[in-house]
């Protein structure tokens, strides 16, 4: 574009054209400023979140139910210790699109959790045995009760985690990731698999405070989570590999199916919607070009 | 437009009707019979895509209502409930969300059309000017729905936008207390944001007719901006000719809009939205929705607050003087050469400007926003005059008949 705006056909009248020669060096030095990739992110040192393979990603992504089942089991194990997931309700766990645990499944694994309801008659609260329609008990009761136990650390809430998380991609292929094809919308479970995975030991010059961790993909390294995951902590019966890359893997993609449980229908719906919308378009098009065929425009 | 209705009623009640409300020869005059320039090309058909838009945002809107709960301790579940548990509720709301940012990107290319066009020029002046205020309106609305889902980005963004009012000497902080309802930005704030959402963009409606009105008495612009000499060779009527057009036109916006909405529902949004909104803890970045970024950045770049206030209410009120600040007699780019590359440098500038709204506020990204924002201004209330002035354009067609028989700019 530069280069039409550089070309200069109107030379009749010197004072024009000192005007607009200023005006567009200032423009044209702007805009070489612009164009310089250089100018990205600096000054950070966390790593830039490792691309991983999702199967819900794209078009024509969906959930692997495997995964989102394994994905579960880890959730359940070990993050469940910590971090709550207030917006997911066991009933859920059997709806189409998820983990499609069966009924039967989810009443059991509700029955195992205890919730506070009441006031009853006698206006007590009392505890009873969770169902398909309660959302899956918090492991603290508030965040002062959290960080009271996890020494001043308030681990979030998991619900909409991996949607709350994501990278700066940089210009220019930020632009990238919303056309057709090229589309890239797993920032935040890229960013969360590889913090899972991205505790080692810290750099000899970092000092890391008690209490914290180093982590490669953290803003700033530090970290209050200890390391959740290691080789072989939970047990898969599918044959999956027992390992933090695969845990890491399955459980992001289960974060990402709390966060969006209607992914699959979205996907599904828009690809209808779309290709009506193309086929309609083009209907319209030719109706316009009949309408307007006798009229020179 | 002036004189006798073209519409003749047929049926014994229509006859009845029009002599006591002539409201179907009305929408009849306005709407099928309506002449619209031949020559138009497709950047006319944004005035029916906003309308669509605008449809859009209120139906999606009214239902989001029935189920969002406009209080700081529910308001953040309440959405997730329309998207995990409201039937559809995923759809709306990310259509609504989605709807915004499309609706901006409409107005920004029907506004760079009238301003390449010189559809701003008279007789369109009042045209031009309710236009700019349903753009304020609707910047209102996009700032207030924005706070509603009310996480991070929408609480600081609130604190942030309302906190410019106090810049003004003595009136400025009882004008944000008054705005938030109290000392800071709390349930008063979001409940009246929640209220005043929903309200203006009925008064949008209301400028919107009236911008329709306007359009109706002055006739359309067209590609030439020679006025039409002759209705019955240069205009055909709005139905079907330009209804089909806008139709086709709003069926490829809404397959972008779909693919926005269904596959990259989240692009335009910031992840820490997806944080609930916590007045304790700060984000590194705040940053406003994409469609304010050109604006922010000029607010950043001075650093005198109240200066940088007013220059960021300036670079919108100045386009309401265009049509005395541009005062060449030749309406349309398409014959002023000097004008055109002008054009061009400013439209680059703004999407820089929209660039550096988005980049922290120092260093060099901080300097280029300054330049960018002296160009800005410098557009308007130095070029244009200058240009003119000076510029010399090229000679413009004797009539619209006259271009399209040329076959020349039709397709510009």
């Amino acid at each position: 574009m530069l280069d039409g705006l550089l070309m200069f056909r109107d030379q009749d009248s010197s004072m024009k054209r000192r005007l607009f020669v200023s005006c567009l060096s200032g423009a044209a030095l702007l805009m070489s400023f612009l164009a310089a990739p250089a100018l990205a992110e600096s000054g950070h040192h966390e790593k830039r979140p490792e691309a991983h393979e999702w199967s819900f990603a794209g078009a024509l992504g969906r959930f692997d139910r495997a995964q989102l089942r394994r994905g579960f089991k880890v959730y359940k194990e070990v993050c469940s210790t910590c971090h709550s997931v207030k917006l997911l309700a066991f009933r859920n766990l059997s709806q189409p699109g998820g983990p499609e645990f069966s009924e039967k499944e989810v009443v059991e694994l509700a029955a195992s959790y205890k919730v506070r309801d009441g006031p009853n008659d006698s206006g007590e609260y009392f505890e009873r045995p969770a169902r398909p329609s309660d959302r899956v008990p918090p492991p603290f009761a508030n965040e002062q009760a959290a960080r009271a136990a996890m020494s001043g650390a308030y681990p979030p809430d998991m619900s909409v985690l991996v949607k709350a998380r994501g990278y700066g991609r940089g210009f220019p292929t930020f632009l990238f990731d919303a056309i057709p094809g090229f589309s890239y919308q797993e920032h935040g479970v890229d960013y969360v698999a590889s913090l899972l995975k991205g505790y080692s030991e810290p750099p000899h010059d970092m000092k890391i405070p008690d209490g914290q961790y180093y982590n490669a993909y953290m803003a700033g390294n530090r970290i209050g989570m200890p390391p959740p995951l290691s080789d072989g902590a939970v047990t898969y019966d599918d044959g999956a590999p027992q390992t933090v890359d695969q845990y890491a893997r399955d459980v992001t993609a289960f974060m990402m199916w709390v966060a969006e449980p209607h992914l699959e229908a979205r996907k599904r719906i828009g690809l209808g919607v779309i290709s009506f919308l193309i086929v309609f378009a083009g209907l319209l098009y030719f109706t316009k070009r009949k309408i307007w065929s006798n009229v020179a425009h | 437009m002036d004189g006798h209705s073209q519409y003749t009623p047929k049926s014994g009640f229509a006859r009845w009707l029009e002599r006591r409300l002539p409201i179907v020869s009305f929408m009849y005059d306005s709407f099928v019979a309506y002449p619209t320039p031949k020559n138009l090309n497709y950047m006319w058909t944004f005035g029916a895509i906003l309308s669509f838009m605008l449809v859009a945002q209120i139906v999606t809107g009214i239902v989001l209502a029935m189920h969002y709960t406009g209080e700081t301790t529910l308001a953040f579940n309440s959405v997730e409930s329309i998207m995990r548990d409201v039937n559809w509720g995923w759809a709306l709301r990310y259509a609504h969300a989605n709807g915004a940012s499309m609706f901006f990107l409409a107005v920004y290319i029907h506004m760079a059309r009238g301003m390449y066009y010189g559809s701003y020029k008279e007789p369109r002046e009042v045209l031009w000017i309710l236009g700019v205020v349903i753009f304020m309106v609707m910047i209102a609305t996009g700032f207030l729905g924005y706070v509603l889902p009310w996480g991070q980005m929408s609480f600081w963004a609130a604190t942030v936008i309302t906190n410019l009012f106090s810049a003004f000497p003595v009136v400025g902080g009882p004008i944000r207390e008054w705005l938030i309802g109290g000392y800071s930005v709390d349930n008063p704030t979001l409940n009246r944001f929640f209220a005043l959402h929903y309200l203006l963009p009925f008064i949008i409606v209301a400028v919107v007719a009236l911008h329709v009105w306007a359009l109706h008495v002055t006739g359309q612009n067209n590609p030439t901006g020679v006025e039409v000499k002759d209705v019955k060779k240069e205009t055909v009527p709005f139905t079907p000719f330009a209804t089909m057009k806008d139709g086709f036109a709003i069926g490829v916006f809404l397959v972008i809009y779909a693919w926005m909405t269904f596959f990259v529902p989240n692009y335009l949004g910031h992840p820490d939205n997806y944080i609930e909104a916590n007045p304790l803890v700060t984000p590194p970045h705040i940053v406003p929705e994409w469609y304010f970024l050109p604006f922010y950045a000029i607010l950043r770049a001075i650093p005198n607050k109240l200066l940088g206030v007013i220059a960021m209410f300036l670079s919108i009120l100045i386009m309401a003087a265009l049509p005395w600040l541009d005062k060449s007699p030749v309406k349309s780019g398409s014959y002023r050469p000097l004008f055109r590359k002008f054009y061009w440098v400013f439209i680059a500038v703004s999407i820089a400007l929209g660039y550096l709204g988005a980049q922290p506020a120092e260093g060099v990204y901080l300097w280029l926003a300054r330049i960018a924002s002296l160009y800005y201004f410098l557009h308007f209330v130095v070029i244009l005059p200058l240009l003119t002035k000076y510029e010399k354009p090229e000679p413009v067609p004797e009539s619209i008949d006259a271009s399209v028989a040329a076959g020349s700019v039709t397709h510009a």
